[in-house]
């Protein structure tokens, strides 16, 4: 009984990235923009969620969802300021797919949503490999990390259409060459929205604010 | 520990084409990953061994061709790999460069009995 080699042309991850099609098609049934955002632990995504949701929330019926390793800490903090949020508890994985979103919408009512905000895990290795259907990928960078990471992490700052550089506030106390920084996002992804924010003071998030009200109006056809 | 569902659709993927193949069972499986794709090997292994107990693919042998992140200068057509610091073409400086390999995440055959 002799081996046989056949050829075989698929690609692994095609899966997923059918089951995000079918994602942003439910989104798209309902005109619900999704926005994915995604940064390594610690960066500040809920931080940068919970300031934006305060700028946006007069504007449009928001719904957020979280992915977190375990807890329902982020998720809580969102439905503290009147955001419904569901919690996706990955068990371990460390970034979310297409599958695990699929599996969080019924329990959220898309027709009364205009814009749902996920939450991505905290990594900065893989979420990018795995679509989920958001209409936006927004990558949040911090200043502590270091300004070297799109040199270590070019695949994060490919797919994403905005790369936000959070705890500016922390400029004065770290070595962190902005220009470096932006050189490297900009040679990965020329074009690219990018924005210098804080978090906790607030600065610069009129700028990058505006830019995405006009992301959101655009698809919802208010502009 | 992402590779889990990645597995799975390695298996999914794999039986369907050794039954289609009228195959007894699966003895190799070649895939082309490349260092982008954030798989690491012994985990990929280690999931398979358990889910594709039971199936057609149990015990079979996965094998890794490995690419690495390649880039393109637009400019002077230079292609090169990243050295972890600088990301413009080493012969000419430009930074108007694409990543051209680096992606793969697909099969190449799989050896069936
Ligand atoms: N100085 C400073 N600290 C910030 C800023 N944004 C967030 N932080 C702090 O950074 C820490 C992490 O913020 P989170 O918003 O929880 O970050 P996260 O990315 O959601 O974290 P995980 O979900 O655990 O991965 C908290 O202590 C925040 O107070 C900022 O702009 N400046
Ligand atoms: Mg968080
Ligand atoms: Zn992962
Ligand atoms: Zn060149």
């Amino acid at each position: 009984m002799g081996t046989r080699t056949i050829s075989v042309v698929e690609n692994i991850l095609d899966a997923n990235d059918r089951i995000a099609q079918a994602n942003q098609e439910l989104f798209d049934s309902t005109k619900t923009f999704a926005i994915n955002f995604m940064a390594s632990p610690g960066a500040g995504k809920t931080s940068v969620i919970l300031r934006t949701v305060q700028y946006l929330n007069s504007r449009y019926r928001m719904a957020g969802v979280d992915g977190d390793v375990a807890t329902t800490i982020d998720a809580d903090r969102m439905a503290a300021i009147g955001i419904p949020a569901v919690q996706i508890n990955t068990g371990g994985t460390c970034h979310l797919d297409a599958v695990m979103l699929s599996g969080a919408l019924p329990k959220i009512e898309l027709s009364e949503v205009d814009l749902l905000i996920i939450e991505n895990v905290g990594n900065l290795i893989c979420p990018a490999s795995f679509k989920l259907g958001s209409h936006l990928d927004v990558l949040i960078a911090s200043v502590p990390e270091g300004d070297d990471k799109p040199y270590k992490y070019p695949k994060m700052y490919r797919g994403v259409k905005a790369t936000l550089l959070n705890k500016i506030d922390l400029l004065p106390y770290l070595d962190f060459d902005v220009e470096y920084f932006r050189k490297g996002v900009e040679v990965l992804n020329p074009g690219l929205a990018f924005f210098q924010i804080s978090a906790k003071t607030g600065d610069g998030f009129e700028a990058y604010i505006d830019w995405l009200r006009n992301q959101i109006d655009v698809y919802l056809e208010r502009a | 520990m992402h590779e889990l569902p990645f597995v799975e659709s390695v298996l999914k993927i794999t039986v369907e084409q050794a039954q289609q193949a009228k195959a007894k069972r699966v003895v190799g499986v070649n895939l082309v990953i490349g260092d982008l794709s954030s798989m690491v090997d012994e985990s990929v292994q280690f999931y398979w061994d358990i889910v594709s107990e039971g199936t057609i693919a149990e015990g079979a042998k996965l094998h890794f061709k490995r690419l690495p992140v390649v880039f393109q200068c637009k400019d002077c057509g230079t292609k090169y790999q990243l050295d972890g610091k600088h990301l413009a073409c080493p012969k000419c400086g430009s930074t108007h460069v694409a990543i051209v390999g680096g992606d793969e995440a697909h099969f190449e055959s799989i050896e069936i009995e």
